[in-house]
């Protein structure tokens, strides 16, 4: 299944997770993810198991509460306009 | 400091009175700490400062703790040996040319030191006990839902929880008695049926520390003693006798899902990393890949600039394990060996009270020398995952030394049996 991770292969994954990656990145991954699949391969062994987890809703009132201002809330941010945060354009 | 066990340096005075009001702590630095600089020891957060404080941070400064630095680690505690970090290694201080362990490598090299008396690490996949055992001093990973992490800067949300590093079991009790417990603002600190009291309030750590152990059994886990140095192995054993003369029980247990425990957890744990770190769009706080071109490039640009090797392929890694075609192969399979292991651990804890196994297979690396080779690094973790993916709780203590390295025993409890570990770790103190 994952016989072949070529430098493609790694640049449509990188392309997914929206990552550059410079050239020499995209070669040492490839021999690398090749090494790391082939180790994950083994899972093909486990057998179906049935999780059996004590899971419960944890749910609290929607109610307004105290929060972080807008400025603080902005302090961190590398670009903002009017309060607002700015990005880069979305088209 | 020495060791460079911190990326920062700080002076936070806690409250005058309380369980810690003498005690010096080192905070681990993707622990959010309001207007101090939290990196998560990356580029990318390299000037983040968060508005407001981890529960976990609250609580030590409640108990009276002075929090007096943020300490280094793997880029976003991916790693085992605190040198992905963007800031350079931490150095071991009982040998120089060594590793600390990681990732909470700057947490036990600043207790081992002498530099703070106490120290918080987060542990994913053992990154609380793996140092704890490289430096000689004592780490407690906590049952998932024990302790908030509210304000940790998330890797894998299902796997990791916050833990406390001393230089006895009594001390690291003593704080986790302080950190566990309840939180509104993390929901899975909850009880498992979700009502009811938490764990945390009907149990006091720190007092079963030296309580008699000689009605307990260990099972010594033989799985995972055959992939660990000989000499380790010694040193466990040795430790162990020194157990078995305080009045414990062993007997021997096997757990056939343990082959592929390692897998499972690096499959999960890089998904829900490829996940978790897609907040880093440079946008609201990290590095700014500017503004030209459209988002899509603005953000790849971003994490380029910001991110190193180590995070950068477990973002692709588990965005491939999770893609079409490969989900089912890796990330549904790695579900399975998830809960064939805790099936696993649950049938052995029935036939003991505690299991044991050496923390690490190895003694401490030389800086640079598994580092380089990711397959090897994530090879060294095969006796702490386990327990993350079983939600349990477990201690690592110092066994002593092989070849003038430290040694770590690991113990295993059930859920919530923090005060049997304790009890059982402190023998050795």
């Amino acid at each position: 299944m994952s016989e072949e991770v070529d430098p493609a292969a790694v640049r449509h994954v990188a392309g997914l997770a929206r990552v550059d990656l410079t050239d020499e990145e995209v070669a040492a991954f490839a021999e690398q993810f090749a090494e790391v699949l082939e180790y994950f391969d083994t899972l093909e062994e486990v057998p179906e198991t049935e999780a059996e987890p004590d899971l419960v809703n944890v749910l609290r009132a929607d109610e307004v509460r105290e929060s972080l201002d807008q400025s603080t809330a902005l302090q961190n941010a590398p670009d903002t306009e009017d309060g607002y945060f700015k990005g880069p354009p979305v088209g | 400091m020495s060791h460079d066990a911190f990326i920062t340096d700080t002076d936070i005075p806690g409250a005058d009175t309380g369980p810690l009001a003498d005690a010096t702590i080192a905070v681990k630095d993707n622990l959010s700490t309001a207007g101090v600089t939290t990196t998560c020891g990356s580029a990318m957060l390299a000037d983040y400062v968060p508005p407001y404080n981890a529960t976990v941070v609250d609580r030590v400064l409640e108990a009276g703790a002075t929090i007096v630095g943020k300490t280094n680690m793997d880029e976003f505690g991916m790693g085992g040996t605190t040198e992905t970090s963007a800031f350079g290694p931490t150095t071991n201080p009982v040998d120089d040319t060594r590793v600390p362990g990681g990732s909470s490598g700057g947490s036990a090299a600043a207790v081992a030191a002498g530099d703070a008396d106490l120290a918080l690490g987060t542990d994913t996949g053992g990154s609380v006990r793996n140092p704890a055992a490289f430096c000689g001093v004592v780490g407690i990973k906590p049952t998932y839902g024990l302790v908030s992490r509210y304000g940790l800067i998330a890797y894998a949300n299902s796997l990791e929880q916050v833990g406390p590093i001393a230089d006895t079991v009594a001390d690291a009790a003593t704080l986790l008695d302080v950190i566990a417990g309840p939180d509104e603002r993390d929901a899975t600190t909850h009880h498992e049926d979700g009502q009811g009291e938490h764990p945390a309030e009907t149990e006091a750590y720190a007092a079963a520390a030296g309580d008699p152990v000689d009605d307990l059994t260990v099972g010594v886990i033989t799985d995972l003693l055959e992939g660990a140095d000989d000499d380790v192995v010694e040193t466990f054993r040795d430790a162990l006798d020194t157990l078995v003369d305080a009045g414990v029980d062993t007997v021997e247990v096997s757990l056939d899902s343990l082959d592929h425990a390692l897998a499972a957890y690096y499959v999960i744990a890089m998904s829900e990393a490829s996940s978790n770190l897609a907040r880093y769009d440079g946008v609201r706080y990290g590095v700014s890949g500017g503004s030209d071109g459209n988002w899509n490039k603005a953000f790849a640009r971003a994490r380029e600039a910001g991110f190193g090797d180590e995070v950068k392929r477990r973002i692709l890694l588990g965005t491939y394990a999770l893609s079409a075609g490969y989900h089912e192969a890796y990330y549904a399979k790695a579900q399975d060996a998830r809960a064939w292991v805790k099936r696993d651990f649950d049938a052995a804890l029935a036939e003991a009270d505690l299991l044991a196994a050496p923390t690490m297979p190895i003694v401490a690396p030389k800086l640079g020398e598994r580092v380089a080779d990711p397959l090897q690094l994530y090879l060294m973790d095969a006796n702490t995952v386990p327990v993350n993916l079983a939600n349990l709780p477990a201690i690592s203590v110092p066994a002593g030394h092989a070849d003038g390295l430290p040694v770590g025993l690991q113990l295993i409890g059930p859920a919530f049996g923090e005060s049997t570990l304790i009890r059982a770790g402190s023998v050795l103190d």
